[in-house]
């Protein structure tokens, strides 16, 4: 009559047993890359030969994508962390145009007025973070003012100080800098040329460029986006601070029992989100060769779209970086995609709203399995 | 699980059924892409839809109109590149800043389409960058123009409400014009943002702050409709001589009532269908005009309000 369990059936019955699939499911990715597959699955069927998936097409939305890209590593980074930062768009019209106003209004070299616009951009992200950890207001009300308090500079200074708002003259003012290269420059050039060459990609017909490649390198914007979320994944997966990152997101009370910083944390991560709107910034005004005192318009929500898209929760203490980065990528290719199908502008809001909201419903499905609440 | 999957699939499908339906529909033949600077809370753009539309149809080509939904410069020139890169007969775009849209155009110009710049730039930027021709109304000019006339009237100072600042030809009317009347521009030109209720209070305010005002100039239907409230608030109506941009039904009533004493008119409707007439005829006969066609600036006064009343806000 002995009752004693047979020892091969033993298993610790602390831990939950999970079959591979749903353990694969909770993985805050896999929202993005099934959008992603499906958003590329629909525009190859759709919109093959509209020019979408010729060599400038590819770089026209991939360009569009990692422009998202850059602004949704730090959206969410400290979105993980538990807070939001409305301010993103105003930041990027704001640093564009201190770069303006320093190099081409002042007349400084561009390396110094884009080192000086990152310390300015930066301290202005630690202060919203100082602000939200001192009082404890929610960080949505106080960068909120941020974005007023941003643009309105942005539009005040060139209007005070040149009487336009629209500062142009970048280019010819970073002729031969040492730094612009690294935000407005293009990396592979003498592959793209001969490609060119070979015939793999258009080139010009016309003009004094005849023959040369449509599409000449990779824009250093593009590289930014593939540094900044390389960056982030490992800080956020790999690293101790990463776990902190969670932690003050999660529960920042328990975490502070843990022993985490979490203030330094969380100000940390405003810091780190105005330098990725600078760095979105400095590449446009590189590239474009102006700054306007409108650029940015309501970028701080399509951040936290392509977060969102990505699988992050809005209330914190889970997310990916990757899942972001998809997000932006799903993003930047529905938004182009669109146009190349030939569908009216308009209907992109209504597909981007149908994602978002299918996105928000699948992440709170996963939420559910995590918590197991019901 | 997998009817997590199915629904998802299934919610995306029905989301790009637009998508479908409309690409099996391209016609063959020329394609004219459209691109403004204009956000799409702008109303004045409508006639721009209705003229290119219009425009499509007599021509039997195929037209599309694209802008950058907040009205971001630099999203338009990712919106340029685009267009290029569908491969279209020709891009008609407007050209409100050099520094931001040459690249792009130039681009497109050197890949082989055809652009016709329209409504903002200048005829000399538009030849740099290659574009066949020009059409619009110098803003500067406008601007100048207005401010002669006014100067002939009597006017010896102004407001100018400028709500879209962030553009430099509306800084150019307001420059124009205080150039046109002799007098430094200085502060009587005011940011005053696109919110009616936020132009009213703005134009209310710096009326009761300068008395001495003797004229009003609006850049157009988004400010002149909150102004005329504010001086129909304040009573100023018919007293202060004004003077707008553009036409819209507010803005011909008011000209009707004796409130507004001109509009100046650039013809946006000619600005969208004259490029998809010369670009057609162009692409199918070779021929061309041998100029830049100047759209505006046509004052449109009391007299002669029959036809513009009938198409303010369509064709007008």
């Amino acid at each position: 009559m002995s009752e004693v369990q047979a020892p091969t059936t033993v298993e610790d019955e602390r831990v939950i047993q999970r079959s591979r699939l749903r353990e694969s499911l909770i993985r805050p990715e896999l929202g993005g890359i099934v959008g992603t597959v499906i958003v590329f699955t629909l525009f190859a069927l759709f919109a093959f030969d509209s020019g979408m998936f010729n060599s400038q097409g590819i770089m026209n939305w991939s360009q569009v994508s990692a422009q998202f890209m850059i602004i949704a590593v730090g959206a969410c980074m400290l979105m993980i962390a538990g807070e939001f930062d409305l301010s993103v768009g105003s930041m990027i019209g704001f640093s564009g145009m201190m770069i303006a106003i320093f190099s081409v209004t002042l007349g400084w070299p561009v390396w110094l007025a884009i080192i000086v616009t990152f310390v300015l951009a930066v301290s202005i992200g630690a202060l919203n973070g100082i602000i939200v950890v001192r009082t404890g207001l929610p960080s949505f009300i106080v960068t909120l003012a941020f974005l007023f308090i941003l643009r309105g500079f942005t539009i005040f200074f060139p209007q005070t100080i040149e009487r336009k708002t629209i500062i142009g003259g970048i280019k010819d003012a970073a002729e031969g800098d040492w730094l612009a290269p690294v935000f407005g420059g293009k990396i592979l050039t003498g592959l793209f040329q001969w490609m060119g060459e070979a015939g793999i990609i258009a080139v010009f017909e016309r003009g004094t460029r005849q023959g040369m490649p449509v599409v000449d390198g990779v824009p250093m914007l593009i590289v930014w986006a593939l540094v900044l979320v390389v960056f982030g994944h490992v800080v956020l997966t790999k690293t101790r601070f990463g776990n902190w990152i969670f932690a003050a997101g999660g529960d920042a009370q328990a975490a502070r029992y843990a022993g985490v910083p979490v203030n330094r944390v969380k100000i940390l991560m405003f810091m780190f989100t105005a330098f990725c709107a600078t760095v979105f910034a400095t590449c446009q005004v590189m590239e474009f060769g102006s700054a306007g005192a409108d650029r940015g318009l309501l970028k701080e929500f399509e951040a936290i779209i392509a977060v969102v898209i990505g699988g992050a929760l809005l209330t914190g203490g889970y997310g990916s970086v990757i899942g972001a980065a998809l997000g932006a990528l799903i993003f930047g290719v529905v938004q182009q995609g669109l146009f190349f199908a030939g569908v009216e502008s308009s209907l992109f809001r209504v597909f981007l709203g149908v994602i978002l909201l299918f996105a928000v419903i699948l992440n709170t499905y996963v939420r559910r399995m995590i918590t197991g609440e019901r | 699980m997998t009817s997590l999957m199915k629904k998802m699939a299934l919610a995306l499908t029905v989301a790009a059924a637009p998508l479908m339906a409309i690409s099996g529909a391209s016609a063959e033949g020329e394609k004219y892409i459209l691109v403004s600077h204009a956000p799409d809370s702008d109303s004045w753009w409508n006639t721009i839809k209705n003229g290119i539309a219009l425009a499509g149809e007599q021509m039997d080509v195929e037209v599309e109109y694209r802008n950058p939904p907040t009205g971001d410069l630099a999203d338009m020139a990712r919106i340029i590149e685009q267009a290029a890169a569908s491969g279209p007969t020709g891009i008609i775009t407007t050209l409100s800043d050099y520094d931001v849209l040459s690249g792009p155009i130039k681009a497109a110009v050197d890949a082989g389409v055809d652009v016709i710049i329209m409504n903002s730039g200048t005829p000399e930027q538009a030849r740099e960058v290659g574009a066949l021709m020009y059409v619009g109304q110098p803003e500067y000019d406008a601007g100048h123009a207005a401010g002669l006339r006014a100067k002939g009237d009597g006017v010896e100072s102004f407001l100018c409400v400028n709500h879209y600042i962030s553009s430099p030809s509306s800084t150019a009317r307001c420059q124009g014009f205080a150039d046109g009347l002799g007098v430094e521009l200085g502060n009587q030109m005011i940011d005053s943002g696109q919110d009616p209720s936020e132009i009213k209070n703005k134009v209310q305010a710096y009326l009761s702050a300068n008395p001495d005002t003797d004229a009003i100039l609006t850049l157009g239907p988004t400010s002149a409709d909150p102004t005329l409230l504010a001086l129909d608030e304040t009573g100023l109506a018919g007293d202060i001589y004004f003077g707008t941009f553009d036409l819209g039904e507010e803005i011909v009533k008011g000209i009707k009532a004796g409130v507004i004493n001109w509009g100046i008119d650039q013809q946006p409707f000619l600005q969208a269908y004259l490029p998809v007439v010369v670009m057609t005829n162009y692409h199918r006969y070779g021929v061309l005009p041998g100029n830049n066609i100047n759209s505006g600036p046509g004052f449109v006064t009391a007299d002669g309000l029959e036809l513009v009343e009938k198409f303010a806000g369509e064709y007008r």
